[in-house]
């Protein structure tokens, strides 16, 4: 038994690297870049179609071939839903702050509330999917359909991993094999939860609020 | 109380609660400047702009404070920065490639 503790102690040492950084991060940052490179090629495609849509739906009020459309995005809601993501950012941040000095009560409260908020996030976007397809926007309705739908429903299916994420450490520290020293692993979840945040405040500003 | 932070070679230690707090709160106040822009008429000229810039603050906070990009190594930084600048040049030349900005 001793022995194996000995042998774990030294797997965690074995970490140690020629830039004296811990590989385990540096491929978090390596993945977050060529995500930003994904995501950078959805919104792309997202403004280079956009109002290029011969019929309706369109996000904004519009006239198409002399048909009145009605605005489909309501912005009041996605501001909510923007607050709440970005308010799961300051919980995850809290988690890390409370593992890193031996709170596992803090880390768990802090880590379900991240969970929770991220939850609520998807639902509204479920809600606002469900909502805009009942007004007729579908995936292959028009070029906005299409583009809105894939680069959101992307982000939210980021979302549902983060979540996944969280709550599968959420169990880890409960069943107590999450220890203080193991805090990196709180971090790396949290660098993913945060990149998700920034994503959608680069989305929320160019797909709802900027003009046409 | 202890703290299981291990500093890295090049970074400095994190904030505190009160740092993540008072971050939050200026970005909540940044994103209601958002959505109050938008349904002012009289700044509508400028209004990309002006959301142009209050995302870049917004992610520009989240990246530096929650991300611990201001106080982690640098290579972390530039990782980043790399995937985050092949992307808007790859949005600059989609959208120069489809509008024919140079053309």
């Amino acid at each position: 038994m001793e022995h194996a503790v000995a042998s774990a102690h030294a797997a965690e040492h074995e970490h140690e690297t020629s830039t004296g950084l811990d590989n385990r991060k540096l491929v978090m940052w390596a993945f977050l870049a060529s995500d930003c490179l994904f995501f950078g090629s959805f919104i792309s495609t997202y403004m280079i179609y956009r109002g290029r849509s011969p019929t309706g739906p369109c996000p904004h009020e519009c006239v198409l071939n002399g048909v009145h459309y009605e605005g489909i995005f309501s912005i009041p809601y996605t501001s909510v839903s923007a607050f709440v993501l970005l308010m799961s950012s300051l919980t995850m941040v809290l988690a890390l702050a409370a593992i890193q000095r031996g709170d596992h009560r803090g880390l768990r409260v802090w880590l379900l509330a991240t969970a929770l908020l991220g939850s609520v996030f998807v639902g509204g976007q479920y809600f606002e999917f469900t909502t805009f397809y009942h007004h007729g926007l579908s995936l292959s309705v028009n070029l906005f359909g299409t583009t809105f739908f894939v680069l959101t429903g992307f982000h939210g299916a980021h979302v549902t991993v983060g979540i996944i994420m969280l709550l599968s450490l959420l169990l880890t520290s409960l069943l107590g094999r999450l220890p203080a020293s193991d805090s990196l692993t709180v971090e790396l979840t949290g660098l993913y939860w945060h990149f998700v945040d920034v994503v959608w405040i680069v989305i929320f500003t160019v797909v709802y609020l900027l003009p046409a | 109380m202890a703290t299981h932070q291990e500093l890295e070679p090049g970074g400095h230690a994190h904030p505190g609660a009160k740092e993540y707090v008072a971050v939050a709160v200026v970005l909540a106040f940044l994103t209601s400047i958002e959505v109050a822009v938008y349904y002012i008429d009289y700044v509508r000229p400028w209004l990309a702009h002006m959301l142009l810039v209050l995302s870049a603050a917004k992610f520009f906070l989240v990246a530096a404070f929650f991300m611990h990009l201001k106080f982690d190594n640098r290579l972390f930084s530039s990782l980043f920065v790399g995937g985050l600048i092949l992307a808007i040049s790859l949005g600059i030349s989609l959208l120069a490639l489809f509008h024919n900005l140079f053309v």
